[in-house]
């Protein structure tokens, strides 16, 4: 294999997992607060139309990643409100999420399609980027990617370090007993869902700015649940996060460039591969049965004030 | 055994009185139909947005509809999944007074068959099945045809003589559009070589995107896609490089890279069958279209096409409308080196329609 070949490869690699990391990472945040998202999907789908249409009405590029952010975010705290108010059950809100999600982001981009978006330019790392292979395989990216990573570092600090993120932790890992330190369990939560919203709808706009980049309905395709499986997969850590992402997102790609190289696979096997993967790694950790690897305490369940 | 061959002759039996009796009121209905509007129901798999598939089938709908103007009354439901929620859209379409129905996707086969049985004064088309009834016929379209004029382009036109290819799944349609292309580019351009990815997937607009990536990394110059989205011809023009479109023409998200794009133009058919049926001459029938029929069509060629290419495309689309070219004419071999078919034999439908097989000289195996 030449070297210009390898260097494509780890640059796809990175474009094809930056989506699941912005969406694993606004999983991650909502799961250990001990709020279970499955809006991920929907929430992906809307930030990658605002995403689109921004940048089609001629706004550059952070912008429509701010808007994208905004309309996450905001298709979120429907989810809150649901949640967290009105004590809906969430797994059946997430669910209703993402086909809300699915179905609004549908109905409005039908005017979209067919509408390219400007490219965004990439930025090349000074020096770092005229490096052999790596230089364009990991230092000439569009800003997305090295705002992906510093995001995944940023939040690993502020949950294993700051003190907000400890108080985070505590309202996922027992939110009764957070209660009764004094702190705002709902309120708390309230921010992790807009945080999360906010990271799912990035997720989703770097589809439709970058690695497509067009704007169909229903063109998430399934990246929202592989975002979920990828939080578990990562342990509930940020920076796993961002491994388990790359390994994905390597296998992926991987196997398309192995057919075109002629690698006689059944296709069947090299698409399961990914899934086969994570349920492999699962199985690993669940098997070490280490405490650190436990979901939060709290996960997925009601909290109501009065109990 | 004998109690259960009387319960089945009684049932017989009923049956036969049932329709007898149903007999008459259906034959009113029909004189009804022909001074009253016609109506025609379409089902659809995907949204009318698609930029596809579907987008085109509704297209032939609306044609429908500005050719008869007040005679036909046309409804659709779209993004029905295949399934037993087809079932149930079809017979409320039926139900509601709809004289034709046009289940618009091969998984609404069974679906159509069996509400076609519970309604048997409506009249049913569906599309590239193969399950016919008195009341229910088939249409599909010799896509292959289109296929072999993108070959010939893509094999004049390559300079790395490699052509990238985007499978969906290894049905008979898609495995005889690579054979396809592949012949006839290999006709012009004995050097040329075809890297095929199968993706799995009808749409995943980020997955093909990335094939095509890979594809264009490993040296393919000109990308064929069997698959439903657009992101490939977006790739394309980003890479600068050159594309063909599927299905629809995808000009706009590819105004420099599309060669040109196999469109799926129902129109024709859908209107020849409106037409049989507000004259009451509809029938059964099995309809395999190819450019001579239009439902096939080309879009115009891009503005990276020379002129002697283009002469080159127009004069196989002729000779293929005349009947003077068939894309598979012998001497060909299937990939193991076995003979498939003779010098100046022409493939029969019947080996087409079951297509499983790659033709010699394309690498890889079938999945």
């Amino acid at each position: 294999m030449d070297y210009g070949l390898l260097s494509s490869i780890l640059h796809a690699v990175l474009v094809a997992s930056t989506p699941l990391v912005f969406a694993g990472l606004g999983a991650l945040i909502q799961e250990r607060a001990g709020v279970l998202n499955l809006g991920i999907e929907g929430l992906m789908i809307v930030g990658a139309l605002a995403g689109f249409a921004t940048a089609l009405s001629g706004f550059p590029i952070l912008i429509s990643i701010i808007a994208a952010a905004l309309a996450g975010a905001l298709l979120a705290s429907i989810f809150a409100l649901l949640v967290l108010r009105l004590y809906a059950n969430p797994v059946a809100t997430g669910l209703a999420l993402t086909l809300f999600g699915l179905g609004l982001s549908a109905l409005a981009g039908a005017q979209y399609v067919g509408q390219a978006a400007p490219q965004v330019d990439a930025w090349n790392i000074p020096i770092l980027s005229h490096l052999p292979i790596a230089g364009h395989a990991l230092f000439s990216h569009d800003p997305l990617v090295y705002l992906s990573i510093s995001l995944a570092v940023l939040m690993w600090w502020f949950i294993t370090k700051s003190r907000a993120g400890l108080i985070l932790r505590a309202v996922g890992e027992n939110h009764s007993a957070a209660h009764a330190l004094g702190f705002s369990v709902t309120r708390i939560r309230f921010l992790a869902i807009i945080t999360g919203g906010a990271l799912a709808g990035i997720g989703g706009s770097y589809l439709t700015l970058v690695q497509t980049p067009l704007f169909v309905e229903g063109m998430t395709a399934g990246r929202g649940w592989i975002a979920l499986a990828l939080v578990v997969f990562a342990s509930w850590r940020p920076l796993r996060v961002i491994v388990g992402a790359y390994l994905f997102g390597s296998v992926s790609i991987i196997q398309l460039h192995g057919q075109a190289l002629g690698v006689s696979v059944a296709s069947q096997w090299l698409s399961m591969l990914p899934y086969l993967v994570t349920i492999g790694a699962l199985v690993i950790i669940a098997g070490r049965g280490n405490f650190s690897h436990k979901a939060p305490g709290s996960l997925g369940v009601t909290f109501r004030e009065s109990k | 055994m004998k109690k259960s061959n009387l319960v089945i002759g009684l049932l017989v039996l009923v049956a036969v009185i049932a329709a007898i009796v149903s007999f008459e009121p259906s034959e009113t209905k029909k004189t009804a139909a022909v001074s009253d509007k016609v109506k025609i129901g379409f089902v659809y798999v995907g949204p009318v947005a698609d930029a596809g598939w579907t987008y085109e089938h509704d297209r032939g709908r609306l044609a429908v509809e500005a050719e008869y103007g007040g005679k036909v009354e046309t409804v659709f439901v779209e993004s029905v999944s295949e399934g037993p929620d087809a079932e149930r859209v079809i017979a409320q379409m039926a139900s509601d007074g709809a004289n034709a129905v046009f289940t618009t996707s091969f998984g609404y086969m069974n679906p159509t068959i069996k509400v076609a049985q519970q309604f048997p004064d409506v009249k049913f088309e569906h599309a590239t099945g193969y399950k016919r009834a008195d009341n229910v016929a088939t249409y599909s379209s010799r896509f292959y045809e289109g296929r072999h004029v993108l070959g010939l382009i893509a094999g004049k036109m390559t300079k790395s003589n490699t052509i990238g290819y985007i499978a969906s799944f290894p049905i008979p349609e898609v495995v005889r559009g690579i054979n396809a292309a592949y012949l006839a580019a290999k006709s012009v351009n004995p050097d040329v070589k075809f890297k095929v990815i199968w993706v799995s997937t009808w749409f995943d607009p980020g997955k093909e995107a990335d094939a095509a990536k890979a594809l264009i990394d490993q040296g393919a110059d000109i990308l064929m896609q069997h698959t439903d989205s657009a992101a490939p011809m977006k790739i394309a023009e980003e890479r600068g490089i050159y594309a063909f479109g599927q299905a629809s023409d995808q000009a706009a998200y590819g105004p420099n890279a599309q060669l040109t794009a196999i469109i799926d133009d129902w129109a024709p058919y859908y209107v020849r069958r409106a037409g049989d049926l507000i004259n009451g001459t509809w029938s059964s029938t099995d309809t395999w279209g190819g450019f001579d029929t239009g439902m096939v069509a080309l879009a115009p060629y891009g503005k990276a096409v020379p002129d002697d290419v283009k002469a080159m495309a127009e004069e196989a689309r002729k000779a293929i409308t005349e009947g003077r070219l068939h894309a598979f004419t012998g001497p060909v071999n299937k990939q193991d080196g076995s003979p498939w078919l003779k010098s100046g034999e022409t493939a029969d439908d019947g080996t087409l329609l079951g297509m499983n097989f790659y033709v010699e000289g394309i690498e890889g195996s079938l999945p």
